[in-house]
């Protein structure tokens, strides 16, 4: 085995927990059974790896093969990368053929091999209809570095792509025009949506997200529907301001429903706007040039943070639709200007 | 009735009301548990407000202490707090108010200063507390602290009092 390659091995095994080492290698499916077993999972992790290293070359592993294992690390350590959103569309009226999985991965293959002699690509296909493809980059005169690859979610049956955000930017345009060409579309534009958690992404960008679990409880009272501050049942305890606490309540519901939300770490807003005041004259009121700002909301769980915001007290119900239309427009990056 | 007014009842027998004051709900409630959770003698029952003036169409018993809430993260907790001070009558404030500030642990988090409450206390001639509420044990601490000044027959407050309390119409 190339030096090289058995170095990407050695790296790629080294980084899985060893809680998951199993599981992985498994998931990957390369090594069998039988010869998984005649590995000592209980040694240290240095002298495991490098059994499985040796494994791995006595099967003939290749580049491919590490890849696909990378792939699979990925996938089970998906919220380590930053996702982005890709939207494709086609021309209006075009016909749309059905779609062929290998055909697509040949020609996608094909354009970037033709842009760039040194690139290395690998497909894992995946559950509903998506396919993983991890792309390490080279150039005309330098190899692939396979440490710093991008990958690409692609699910088939829609126009979306999910990828990796990657400091080697340069290269995303090239990646663009073939996804969209070898999916057999027009154009791709980048979506305004950006998140570690891909699942929330699918979710929002699916429409998946405002699956009701209760179609039967329209019975229950509200109250008992309350989120996660419950109106005491302690007698001593007397709300003033009961039924301001439960229009919030029911304004909150109304606007957030009843599912839990999708994932978001954070909002960001650019304000690009005139100085506009009530007192005449002042020195920014002649301004001409617009003020900016950035505003930016950061959360472990943005949109259930903002859920809480009005029945905690902290802010006022209804919220304003800046903050709540981030999963029905599908952004959370804004850009304000004035009109 | 707008105004509150703490003599225009007479007191319950073996009763005590407290009523707190803000908006950050899910604090008040945390501290009203911790209250209730203190072994008293007498009944306590806690009344929980956003703001004053309360709904008038409900008849509650004699109000004996009331604690207004302002998180230090939150201006808005403050100016809800200054407006509703404009509902409570004069008297009040002899001895049966006091301020609880909270979140001052947070530094970084804080955007209203500490001598703003201070100074607001002073106005209104009550007593001051920090206490970050959302610390479990510091809120079991204040809710006896609490407890014990409102089962006292001659209120605690009064002592800290010094000088007219302000002109109220």
């Amino acid at each position: 085995m190339d030096e090289t390659v058995a170095e990407f091995f050695k790296r790629t095994i080294l980084k899985i927990p060893m809680t998951e080492m199993m599981t992985i290698l498994k998931a990957w499916g390369f090594l069998s059974e039988n010869q998984l077993q005649t590995v000592n999972f209980r040694q240290r992790k240095e002298s495991l790896v490098q059994d499985l290293v040796l494994l791995c070359e006595k099967k003939r592993a290749s580049l491919n093969d590490a890849a696909i294992l990378d792939i699979v690390y990925t996938q089970f350590h998906r919220h380590q990368k930053v996702w982005d959103v890709f939207r494709m569309s086609r021309e209006p009226g075009e016909d749309i053929d059905l779609f062929d999985m290998e055909q697509f991965k040949r020609s996608f293959k094909k354009i970037l091999q033709r842009a760039l002699k040194n690139v290395t690509i690998s497909f894992r296909d995946a559950e509903e209809n998506a396919v993983w493809i991890r792309i390490a980059w080279g150039s005309q005169y330098r190899k692939p570095n396979q440490y710093r690859p991008v990958y690409v979610v692609y699910y088939s049956q829609t126009p979306y792509a999910f990828t990796s955000s990657s400091q080697l930017r340069s290269n995303i345009p090239l990646l663009g025009q073939a996804l969209t060409i070898a999916s057999k579309h027009h154009q791709i534009m980048k979506m305004d949506l950006r998140s570690r958690y891909l699942d929330s992404l699918k979710a929002i960008v699916f429409k998946q997200y405002n699956q009701t679990f209760e179609t039967h409880n329209s019975t229950t009272p509200l109250q008992e529907r309350s989120l996660g501050l419950d109106i005491n049942m302690d007698s001593r305890i007397i709300h003033e301001n009961r039924i301001e606490k439960e229009r919030v309540q029911r304004v909150t519901q109304e606007t957030f429903g009843y599912y839990p939300q999708p994932r978001l770490e954070f909002a960001q807003y650019k304000l690009e706007t005139k100085f506009k005041s009530d007192l005449n004259g002042g020195i920014l009121a002649e301004r001409e040039e617009p003020l900016r700002c950035l505003i930016k909301f950061s959360s472990p769980h943005l949109l259930e943070a903002l859920k809480a915001l009005a029945p905690a007290g902290i802010a006022d119900a209804p919220l304003s639709p800046l903050l709540t239309c981030i999963p029905n427009k599908g952004m959370n990056y804004f850009k304000i200007r004035d009109k | 009735m707008s105004v509150l007014r703490p003599l225009d009842k007479l007191p319950g027998l073996n009763t005590a009301t407290i009523l707190l004051v803000g908006t950050e709900d899910a604090l008040l409630q945390q501290l009203a548990d911790a209250m209730l959770k203190e072994d008293c003698a007498s009944e306590l029952k806690v009344h929980l407000a956003k703001s004053l003036p309360l709904p008038s169409n409900v008849t509650r018993p004699r109000i004996d202490l009331i604690m207004f809430v302002v998180n230090l993260h939150s201006k808005y907790s403050l100016r809800n707090v200054e407006e509703s001070l404009h509902h409570v009558d004069a008297t009040f404030f002899l001895g049966r108010v006091g301020f609880l500030a909270t979140g001052a642990g947070r530094e970084s988090h804080c955007s209203v200063h500490r001598n703003t409450v201070v100074k607001l206390a002073h106005t209104y001639r009550s007593p001051l507390l920090f206490c970050d509420l959302e610390v479990e044990g510091f809120r079991a601490t204040m809710a006896q602290r609490l407890i014990s000044a409102e089962l006292t027959s001659v209120p605690v407050f009064l002592y800290i009092v010094c000088g007219t309390p302000p002109q109220h119409g």
